[in-house]
């Protein structure tokens, strides 16, 4: 296990009477990529800012290494920070903003030369000194935002929304960029996106966030397969609901339709006779095999949407909707609109969430 | 929520010094007329000099053709690049700036120097019944040359508001000529643009000096300069008059502003 | 309406034109010829002939005896007064004006006063002319209020100091009424460009604040100072109704000159008047076309 590096304890914002951040607790380990992931408004992008130093905390603590950085101004923090929008500085060239936190910190013309080149390599920019920001494309000025924010080799690196101004496949590219920099450099890195796409593929570590509290802390695998809360499993990936009703609770058995299954997950407090919600993933539905799987639900195709390697399928059970997915097979194509079909479910697979 | 650096409130403060002392001196010195008390009566005196009211209701009327004639130059001219000739739009842009590089006293010196009695077209020597009209002409085109910049760029951005393209298709379709067209579909869009356009060239218009006492034309301009150099608290009250003046028209365009359609950019 | 389309040798001459000339140019230009007969008769030509005259001698030919008669004593001086007074009113104006600017911006005074300062410099930097002399007479003169509070509250006597209004400081901050409000209307926009991240990130690479406006703030401002120092320049350069009703003919500035030239031919040579004229052409124009390079080049980095 990594040693501790960035601890923040019981942190409060409020603005005025508004709490944005409501009393948060995590703490992250060196060199993980940490990534804060929640929809606007949910105060994760203020967190960043607290560690920055932009923004006084209400109340609580920020420790970096040890040391309490709570009250300590930016310009002394050492941390590096990339932008939504670059905010690269635009009277001066690629070189002059790489080398600006060096010439700050007085380090001498020849090292800090050196050190601008050695950067403009890592983020794959050789040659694009003399340029000016204006000059260049928004995947190459937040390339630069990354080698400027990395040039004083700071202790931590915080990214605010650095893709959102992006282009699709300029964020998954640059997205992989900025991770196998990171692994490089073994850079502890807090992450801020309300993309759950972007925060699964990239992080350790994620933090699922919602108006001003953490909702869970863990690995994506975790969070994706195991969301402890129904905001996690909404938010992050797509999610079926049946509606059930709990047929026995002591042996664990739901009555779906018209026929019995026994779930695993239900929770104890569950009664007999009480109306539940299941939920699955859309992968967790099978089309094709539904052998070994212990639920069986029939129904018709209602919409198809070719997706290219993977094909979503609604059908309408009869009153719930369910959404599956399965791969693209070039011998086979697939169900057409109103084709009955036969769905399988492994009972292991479906969650029971509180409300 | 924001209460401000400590040190901008410092600077805040002496820019209002600086600004509210000479309006308050002002005001105070207009009302000194009478020894020891405060009185009305340098306002009193200006109002019931015949000259006041002549040369403003003159001011008034030349500063009114000014706009009117200012909109039917740069209307269509403006109208007319955004919708065919937009190769034009840099050089009629130079030229609506020409007014604001040229200094009026220029401008009134080359009129004078061309449009003099001797001149191939002598514009200053014209004459209807016996009256001279030239000088009241030049005078509404040198207005409208000053209030050029302010003009165009109005009325443009008014346009840029609106799909110009569209609404006289739409129109043409509808069976609307040239003339129909800018006057009934395109104006009554941008008048908001146009008002404040207006605004701002009477602000300009209504106090001149320089071209008016060249041409010789009996203006508001004119008049306040002569009781500056023969009156002692009648000036002060001049002073207050025209500021008010001032305030009154650009409180209009703000006012003009929030009347400005919702989905108008703004720049 | 929409008449059906002609040809042939019966058709009117100015039908065939207009349908040669396809979708309704001549419409078009028969829509902007007004503009083009009034830029020309009352912008280009004045200007052009007044250049012309400044190079034609009492004979009718040409000559550069008016250009070398500018350097006669009283208008050379003249020249180094109406500079000195433009370009200190510009100077002490930009800078006054760019520390309002940055006051209400930057300082983080509130909404309200922000509007009202920006209004209130719309109406100021329009309040020029003969009332802002009166103003400045009843505020600055002998006998304005706060030469006197100076002298009885105080005990400073401002005119024994050596103060005057109708002088080359005193004119100066008198274009300060409206050279400041000019500077805040034009700089606040600018300041508003300066993004709130490049503070930021300047900041979490170790700089201070004075650091930013020393590598970032002021050089990302600075096309947009000197192109507003230029303009200010040339607004008070060309400016003559305030001086004249404050002083008179008494201040000998290039304006005042000019004005005394039309009225009368003080100077008795009329190319010299042209000469004169084209004097404050060249002045201002440079000005003017320093702000308008400055400014088209400032504004492709702020996109």
């Amino acid at each position: 296990m990594a040693a501790e590096f960035l601890r923040i304890d019981k942190l409060v914002k409020a603005f005025g009477t508004n709490q944005v951040v409501k009393g948060v607790d995590v703490s992250f380990n060196q060199g993980e990529f940490v990534t804060l992931l929640g929809p606007s408004g949910c105060g994760k992008t203020t967190i960043l800012r607290m560690i920055a130093g932009f923004e006084k905390p209400t109340s609580g603590s920020i420790t970096v290494d040890g040391h309490d950085i709570t009250t300590l101004a930016p310009n002394k923090r050492q941390i590096g920070m990339v932008f939504q929008a670059y905010a690269l500085f635009p009277n001066m060239n690629v070189a002059d903003n790489v080398g600006f936190g060096l010439k700050i910190a007085n380090v001498p013309r020849a090292q800090r030369e050196a050190r601008v080149e050695e950067m403009l390599k890592l983020i794959g920019l050789t040659g694009y000194g003399k340029r000016f920001p204006f000059e260049l494309s928004g995947g190459q000025q937040q390339r630069v935002a990354l080698a400027r924010a990395l040039a004083p080799s700071p202790r931590m690196l915080l990214l605010d929304e650095p893709l959102s101004a992006l282009d699709a496949k300029i964020r998954v590219s640059l997205r992989e960029q900025i991770r196998e920099i990171q692994r490089e450099l073994g850079i502890t890195t807090v992450f801020v996106t309300h993309d759950q796409e972007e925060a699964l593929s990239i992080s350790d570590r994620i933090v699922v966030m919602n108006a001003g509290n953490v909702e869970q802390f863990g690995a994506p695998f975790e969070i994706y397969n195991r969301p402890q809360t129904r905001f996690v499993a909404t938010f992050v990936g797509q999610l079926n609901t049946l509606n059930a009703t709990v047929a026995d609770a002591g042996r664990k058995s739901v009555q779906i339709g018209a026929s019995t299954v026994t779930i695993p997950a239900l929770p104890a407090t569950a009664r007999t006779g009480e109306a539940i919600a299941l939920t699955m993933r859309p992968e967790a539905v099978s089309l094709s095999d539904v052998t070994g799987r212990d639920i069986q639900l029939e129904g018709r195709v209602a919409e198809v949407h070719f997706l290219g390697s993977v094909i979503r399928l609604k059908v309408d059970l009869g009153g719930n909707t369910i959404s599956l997915d399965t791969f693209n097979d070039q011998r086979t194509p697939p169900p057409t609109h109103g084709t009955p079909v036969r769905l399988g479910i492994a009972s292991s697979d479906v969650l029971v969430l509180g409300s | 929520m924001t209460r401000g650096k400590p040190w901008a409130w410092v600077v805040f403060g002496l820019a209002a010094l600086y600004f509210l002392l000479p309006l308050i001196a002002t005001v105070d010195f207009s009302l000194r007329i009478r020894r020891g008390t405060y009185s009305l009566d340098a306002y009193l005196n200006v109002l019931a000099d015949p000259r006041f009211q002549q040369t403003f209701s003159y001011s008034i009327f030349i500063g009114l053709t000014t706009i009117l004639v200012g909109i039917f130059i740069v209307l269509p001219a403006a109208y007319y690049v955004r919708l065919r000739l937009p190769q034009l739009r840099p050089l009629v842009e130079f030229v609506t700036l020409l007014p604001l590089i040229i200094p009026a006293i220029i401008l009134v010196f080359g009129y004078i120097r061309l449009y003099s009695s001797s001149s191939w077209l002598p514009l200053l020597g014209w004459q209807v019944g016996g009256q001279y009209i030239g000088g009241p002409i030049l005078l509404t085109f040198a207005y409208v040359a000053l209030g050029l910049p302010y003009m165009y760029r109005a009325i443009d951005t008014g346009l840029r508001t609106i799909d110009v393209q569209t609404l006289t298709e739409a129109a043409t379709i509808l069976g609307a000529n040239q003339f129909a067209i800018l006057a009934q579909v395109i104006l009554p869009n941008i008048v908001v643009a146009v008002l404040s356009g207006a605004f701002l060239t009477l602000a300009i218009v209504i106090g001149e000096f320089t071209i008016a006492s060249l041409l010789n034309q009996q203006v508001f301009g004119v008049y306040m300069q002569n009781v500056g150099a023969n009156r002692a608290f009648e000036p002060a009250a001049l002073a207050v008059i025209s500021f008010v003046i001032t305030w009154g028209a650009m409180g209009m365009i703000q006012l003009l502003a929030r009347f400005a359609p919702k989905t108008a950019r703004k720049e | 309406m929409a008449d059906p389309v002609q040809t042939g040798p019966a058709m009117p001459f100015w039908r065939r034109v207009r349908s040669g000339l396809s979708g309704g140019t001549l419409t078009a230009l028969l829509g902007v010829a007004p503009f083009v007969a009034f830029a020309i008769l009352f912008l280009i030509l004045p200007t052009l002939g007044l250049v012309v005259q400044a190079f034609v001698g009492p004979d009718g030919g040409f000559t550069l005896q008016n250009i070398v008669d500018l350097s006669q004593p009283q208008i050379v001086s003249s020249f180094s007064i109406s500079l000195r007074i433009s370009a200190a009113s510009a100077a002490i104006g930009a800078v006054i004006g760019l520390i309002i600017a940055l006051a209400i911006i930057r300082g983080k005074l509130p909404e309200s006063i922000r509007s009202t300062v920006m209004t209130f410099s719309g109406v100021a930097s329009n309040f020029a002319g003969i009332p802002l002399a009166f103003a400045f007479l009843s505020t600055l003169g002998r006998l304005g209020l706060v030469t006197v509070i100076l002298k009885t509250v105080f005990g400073i006597d401002l005119y024994r100091s050596g103060f005057n209004l109708l002088s080359f400081w005193g004119l100066t901050i008198t274009y300060l009424y409206f050279q400041i409000p000019l500077m805040v209307l034009i700089i606040a926009p600018a300041i508003d460009g300066l993004k709130k991240e490049w503070g930021e990130a300047a900041a979490t690479l170790g700089a201070t604040p004075y650091q930013f406006w020393r590598y970032i703030g002021l050089p990302v401002l600075w096309p947009n100072l000197l192109g507003t120092l230029s303009l200010l320049f040339a607004n008070a350069f060309g400016a003559i109704a305030t001086a004249y009703a404050l002083t008179g003919s008494s201040l000998n500035i290039v304006p005042i000159l000019l004005y005394a030239q039309i009225r009368g031919d003080v100077l008795q040579n009329p190319g010299l008047g042209a000469a004169l004229a084209l004097g404050m052409i060249v002045v201002t124009a440079l000005a003017n076309v320093i702000y308008l390079v400055i400014r088209a080049r400032a504004e492709r980095w702020l996109k």
